[in-house]
């Protein structure tokens, strides 16, 4: 029950675009189209849940012990970039249909700040390694029912009749804030 | 003049983040105060000026292939010295900032001017290129969290503006309240694109405007 109750409160009540504000330029970006947004939900919730857990190693084994705290920042986004190239070789080699579903998203994600938000929070909340992988997998589901909302929403745009000057980014934006308001109305709650 | 027109292109033509759609994170996330964005886009000119004239000077060093991660590793570096210096002179703000001073690394704008100019020109444009696009994202997320500031709490800059009987509007300074007040500013800039090139060219033709108006505003396309 426990397990439940902190992967709503990491889906809805604490959702990664829509209450913490990461990740919005893929939010923006690849939200036109459900499969696109499909498939980059699907590569970030692999790369964070890989990251979190190498950054959560790498804390507790290399940073904490000899006292390198300070290049948090660096070694964790070296760690993405690294870890971004490696998925990409390997799923390239592996499983290539996968690769050419998930492959064009994974450049991308080195530069989305939900993947190393995700691993920075983790830490200065301290998680140990269990919670800190049920976190990633909580927050990436998250950013996938975001996305899945926006583009279904966006489709569902192209037929209606919006003003020329809200056209394209404009009426996201302001579509985004409404389901932000909507989300935000969970925040009292307690489980 | 051409180094002039390097600069001053961040401030008007290419200003982030409403010309270039990069660096929303930030954008909506820590204009909740004036202070707060002033503060977040001073630590954003640092950065990117400095990436700007490193990754401009060490260009012809870097192999082709691995520049993007270079890229990275410079921003990282910048990136940390400014924690460090916010941790040392200006605590509250680091801590009002949160995430968001390490998410600086990842803020699309660095990487973007770093690949699209800072690797193919020389070190005096880069720097300035960098000095402009910074300087216009730090106005750009002042006027925002002006905006929201003085609708959501009724002061500006911690400065109380209407006395007390005013109900202040507080979503505004909530997170819904930057992607509407951010779509809202979006929307007056088309309309006042629109209406400039309507002026200059004295067309009537409604729908040749709509071609020369998305021509000259690529604000419909994220990246």
């Amino acid at each position: 029950m426990e397990l439940l109750e902190f992967f709503i409160l990491a889906i809805f009540v604490n959702n990664i675009i829509l209450t913490q504000y990461l990740g919005l330029c893929p939010f923006l970006g690849t939200s036109k189209e459900k499969g696109v947004a499909f498939g980059m939900s699907g590569a970030v919730i692999v790369v964070m849940l890989i990251v979190a857990i190498v950054t959560w190693c790498l804390q507790k084994y290399l940073l904490t012990p000899y006292e390198l705290d300070y290049l948090q920042t660096i070694f964790f986004i070296v760690v993405i970039a690294s870890v971004v190239q490696l998925l990409e070789l390997f799923l390239r080699k592996v499983i290539p249909p996968l690769y050419k579903s998930l492959g064009i998203f994974l450049p991308l994600i080195t530069t989305n700040c939900a993947v190393l938000g995700v691993a920075i929070s983790a830490q200065r909340k301290e998680y140990d390694l269990e919670t800190t992988i049920y976190f990633a997998i909580g927050m990436g589901l998250g950013f996938a029912l975001a996305l899945a909302l926006m583009s279904g929403l966006r489709e569902r745009l192209r037929i209606a009749h919006v003003p020329r000057s809200l056209e394209g980014t404009p009426v996201a934006l302001l579509i985004g804030g409404i389901m932000a308001l909507s989300f935000l109305a969970l925040k009292g709650v307690v489980l | 003049m051409n180094l002039w027109k390097e600069f001053s292109k961040g401030l008007w033509e290419q200003l982030p983040p409403f010309r270039i759609l990069l660096g929303l994170c930030p954008t909506l996330a820590v204009t909740t105060s004036a202070e707060n964005g002033l503060g977040m886009g001073i630590a954003v000119i640092f950065v990117l000026t400095l990436s700007n004239t490193i990754v401009s000077l060490v260009r012809d060093f870097i192999p082709k292939k691995v520049r993007i991660a270079c890229f990275i590793v410079i921003a990282a570096t910048l990136v940390t010295s400014v924690e460090l210096l916010m941790q040392a002179y200006t605590y509250t703000l680091y801590q009002q900032l949160g995430i968001f001073v390490p998410l600086i690394v990842v803020n699309c704008i660095i990487l973007g001017r770093a690949e699209a100019f800072a690797s193919k020109n020389p070190v005096i444009p880069s720097f300035l290129d960098g000095l402009g696009i910074g300087i216009g994202f730090a106005c750009s997320l002042v006027v925002i969290a002006s905006i929201r500031e003085v609708l959501g709490k009724g002061t500006w800059f911690g400065i109380s503006l209407f006395g007390e009987n005013f109900e202040p509007f507080t979503i505004m300074s909530e997170g819904p309240g930057g992607f509407i007040v951010l779509g809202i500013l979006l929307m007056a800039m088309n309309i006042s694109s629109a209406y400039s090139i309507k002026k200059k060219q004295h067309i009537t033709d409604p729908s040749v405007l709509v071609e020369k108006g998305q021509k000259s505003t690529p604000l419909t396309n994220v990246q």
